[in-house]
């Protein structure tokens, strides 16, 4: 494939400058060796260096390129650009305040990731080596420990959007099941109990976005139903 | 008052438990209750009053209403909770809403008892 125009529509918000936020149209030609919506973004930086977006590690790794796709949360540097019908509708992730252009403000976010003590609690004395378990403790952790907090998840719950301050969202609780799940861990009880809560947990409806637009794959709704069992088996 | 925000209200499960029982009581009756109808064909209305003057229909049917209050106040409460932002006006409605639904259920054992 030789070179290429992608037709844009980019949401814009400066707030120094723009009353309002607005949906700007460009295009970019593209090389036969761009593939990802990122590798255009970066064209279309070179273009116009007004375009203000975050992006470290181009392979799906950092989590920080997360954006409204054709209105499909995403990273930009998994995305095909041949998959995206043009053209290619982009916004920030929704939900959040919006600092400049497809910059969100993830303040909110990582206090909920926060509130759940994402990090190992045990109080025993560390082993010489290290903290074991059997390979079948371990395997439940799969599926959970891969999160790389892009927020696609979290900020394409409705419920999440009512309440941003109140619930958890999925990523949180995917976090806060990856140590409840953890059989090296100690404070099982207090991270249920921290969960028991009309808001915190009790908010998720099964909606299921979450799973749809996961970029790694992982499944916080499973996750978020594991944590509903292991509080009917500790209260029945 | 600060104006911090506060969660932690432990509770949830329960109510969560519970939404998913009544909803199979729900169902199953709706089976129960369309196969009687259906086996029983009643045309008239001396034939309805017939089926529910049997008292593991009425006893069944109030359940059935019960599950439904109790579903309701769930899911209303649940909205009261999302757009109703003001701690006075969502207490407010949370009460009258509880109100309503055990008005409901008083009323619906006085027509059950009342066949």
């Amino acid at each position: 494939m030789s070179k290429r125009m992608v037709q844009f529509s980019i949401y814009r918000y400066d707030p120094d400058k723009d009353d309002a936020p607005y949906m700007q149209d460009i295009s970019v030609e593209i090389e036969a060796t761009d593939r990802k919506l990122l590798d255009a973004l970066t064209k279309l930086k070179a273009k116009d260096d007004t375009i203000s977006y975050r992006r470290s590690c181009r392979e799906g790794v950092c989590g920080s390129d997360a954006m409204n796709i054709n209105g499909k949360n995403g990273l930009a540097c998994l995305t095909d650009i041949d998959s995206l019908k043009q053209p290619i509708v982009l916004r920030p992730l929704p939900g959040l305040p919006v600092i400049r252009d497809l910059i969100v403000d993830m303040t909110q976010f990582f206090k909920q990731y926060h509130s759940i003590k994402p990090y190992l609690i045990n109080n025993d004395p560390p082993p010489e080596r290290e903290r074991l378990q059997s390979p079948e403790d371990r395997e439940e952790l799969n599926g959970l420990y891969e999160c790389i907090l892009c927020a696609c998840c979290s900020t394409s719950c409705p419920s999440f959007w009512w309440n941003p301050d109140k619930f958890v969202g999925p990523a949180g609780l995917l976090a806060a099941y990856r140590f409840i799940a953890d059989t090296r861990d100690q404070a099982t009880n207090e991270r249920l109990d921290n969960l028991e809560d009309p808001y915190r947990l009790f908010r998720c409806h099964t909606i299921m976005n979450c799973v749809d637009v996961c970029p790694k794959g992982l499944n916080p709704t499973k996750a978020i139903g594991k944590i509903k069992d292991m509080m009917v088996s500790r209260a029945v | 008052m600060i104006n911090r925000i506060v969660v932690g209200a432990h509770y949830g499960l329960k109510d969560w438990i519970i939404q998913r029982a009544t909803a199979v009581i729900m169902a199953v009756y709706s089976v129960l209750i369309a196969a009687v109808l259906l086996v029983v064909r009643p045309s008239t209305f001396e034939a309805w009053q017939g089926v529910f003057a049997s008292g593991v229909i009425k006893f069944l049917t109030f359940l059935f209403f019960v599950s439904l209050f109790y579903h309701a106040w769930i899911g209303v409460r649940d909205i009261w909770m999302d757009y109703v932002k003001p701690t006075g006006l969502r207490l407010s409605l949370h009460v009258l809403t509880a109100a309503a639904l055990v008005g409901y259920t008083a009323w619906a054992a006085a027509i059950l008892w009342r066949l």
